[in-house]
């Protein structure tokens, strides 16, 4: 790579409507080194057999625990209930914020688009606060058993607390792109507004809708920061077992074989929503 | 805007129930933490004791630290991540589509991998040679530059694609060198997206903790993990105060950063 070379060239070759290659090599080379070097090394360690050389022994070893495949149900698990309530309390939210008009709707899409910037596993913590064995509502109801909150359900309300926006930005913009008219005219013609949802609103932001979602499963699938901070016990997901063989075990190899398995899930899923939302009719 | 439901009592009952959502599922959730963070003693339903004890040791000794390491790790990352991303979406501005499709693909592949698996990747690579960075906060501030890039590159490219080309075309043929024009008339109109990629990556780099976790050195801790340490502790009001500090930084950041822009272009 010479950057200062391909510089020089760029600033002689004077017409600035024509393409340079030369330019891409600095981040490209920069990603090679931060980015697919590291994967790459993490994958060749991942196909080693525990005496070192290469070969598939470690990961079939692995991935026939049932630590391994329990990690794998509860990944999914979690992931496809959390999606699916993200997805109809987004889709409901979405609605009535948009469609029943009241003081200060436009503030709170405006207060959802700086939720995002919250991290998740502080919405963990305070969840605690909440629901946790020493939180309010426990105490409003004198229980004294374990809270819901550190086993699959409460991750789940967890992830979809977090999450609903994610669902709900991109069907507020299409939603705004709708054809008020259309709408009209059919409540006019006599159609309630449960069938306008369902025959026009519905429709027109399926696309948006399945975008969203697919990001939800995606996010949700490698969530890490709600579960480890909640200090959930009966549940394991990939992103948790990768941290527990990685840095309470230091396999790292082990950990490498569980985080390929984590990887493939992750964009195997995104993709196949991708397709689904690419074969929609529009 | 229209309405689907002209009832005045049907709309006015919708109104209520959307707003009961949406402080339910998001807005408690923000005053439970910041409740928490000024608890002294909380037995009942509500704290029994107020304190800002907690507050005040989140801003002071090795709490204040870690927030400060987050700090410069988020304004480093994001600095970095700006000229990465910004450069490379301007060198394949006038790329063949297909090379195009090549860039965004290399650029978008950390936004849809598990934070936990680049910690892993990066730890793994890092602490043997040739580039030993194990233990450093270098390692650290790389990490964040690989999981924020990709913001900075699509708000740049998205910019890229709205600018008047004829603006550009004009100056050059107006005499100004390449350099110029770059200087003078791309740089200038890219800055608002920019500045609006800045805001997400910082917040978010903030925030980070699958990947941090994974290699972070202990002189090195950045604020979600003494969020973490401190909870896994059990001092749990210690932690929602560092964690309330956080948000307090992030936004305040983000305000100065401009706010307009933040809320236009996130996500």
């Amino acid at each position: 790579m010479k950057p200062a070379a391909t510089l020089g060239e760029g600033a002689r070759a004077g017409a600035h409507d024509a393409w340079r290659p030369g330019w891409l090599s600095l981040p490209v080379a920069a990603l090679g080194v931060v980015l697919f070097y590291p994967l790459a090394l993490m994958s060749a360690q991942a196909f080693t057999d525990p005496d070192g050389g290469p070969g598939l022994g470690r990961f079939i070893a692995i991935v026939r625990t049932g630590l391994f495949i329990g990690a794998l149900f509860d990944t999914v698990r979690i992931a496809f209930t959390a999606t699916a309530l993200c997805v109809a309390l987004g889709f409901t939210l979405a609605i009535l914020i948009r469609f029943v008009p009241f003081v200060g709707a436009r503030a709170l899409s405006r207060l959802i688009d700086a939720y995002l910037a919250f991290p998740s596993f502080l919405v963990a913590l305070s969840l605690t606060f909440l629901y946790g064995n020493a939180g309010i509502f426990a105490a409003a109801r004198g229980a004294s058993s374990a809270s819901f909150l550190y086993g699959f359900w409460g991750v789940v309300l967890a992830e979809v607390s977090y999450y609903t926006p994610f669902v709900m930005r991109p069907l507020l913009a299409a939603l705004d792109t709708l054809d008020h008219a259309q709408l009209e005219a059919a409540g006019s013609l006599g159609e309630t507004p449960v069938g306008v949802l369902r025959r026009i609103v519905l429709p027109a932001t399926l696309p948006a809708l399945l975008a969203g979602a697919s990001l939800c499963l995606l996010l949700t699938i490698n969530e890490f920061g709600i579960i480890l901070v909640m200090g959930v016990k009966d549940v394991v997901t990939l992103p948790m077992l990768i941290y527990g063989k990685a840095i309470e075990q230091f396999d790292y190899a082990g950990a490498s074989v569980v985080a390929l398995c984590n990887i493939a899930l992750s964009l195997g899923l995104y993709f196949a929503c991708r397709r689904l939302v690419d074969r929609l009719p529009t | 805007m229209i309405s689907l439901i002209h009832a005045p009592a049907s709309r006015r009952s919708l109104a209520a129930l959307a707003l009961a959502l949406v402080i339910g599922v998001f807005g408690l959730p923000v005053l439970m933490l910041m409740l928490a963070s000024v608890a002294g003693e909380w037995n009942g339903v509500f704290p029994s004791q107020l304190t800002v004890e907690h507050l005040r040791g989140a801003i002071a000794g090795d709490q204040r630290l870690t927030l400060w390491h987050s700090l410069a790790t988020a304004v480093t990352a994001t600095a970095v991540a700006l000229a990465l991303g910004a450069w490379g979406a301007l060198a394949a501005r006038r790329a063949p589509p297909g090379v195009q499709r090549l860039v965004d693909v290399v650029y978008f592949v950390p936004i849809a991998l598990p934070s936990v698996s680049i910690g892993l990747a990066l730890l793994v690579a890092f602490s043997r040679p040739p580039l030993l960075l194990n233990g450093t906060v270098t390692l650290v501030i790389v990490t964040h530059v690989v999981l924020i890039t990709a913001y900075a590159y699509a708000n740049a490219k998205a910019g890229l694609a709205r600018l008047p080309a004829a603006l550009e075309e004009m100056a050059g043929s107006l005499g100004a060198t390449p350099h110029m024009v770059m200087l003078r008339i791309t740089l200038p109109l890219l800055l608002p997206h920019l500045l609006a990629a800045a805001a997400l990556g910082f917040s978010l780099s903030m925030g980070e903790l699958g990947a941090t976790i994974m290699l972070y050195p202990p002189r090195w801790a950045t604020a979600p993990i003494e969020v973490f340490a401190l909870t896994d502790r059990g001092s749990i009001f210690s932690g929602a105060a560092v964690g309330v500090v956080l948000l307090a930084g992030t936004f305040a950041a983000l305000l100065m950063l401009d706010r307009k822009r933040f809320t236009a272009h996130l996500a």
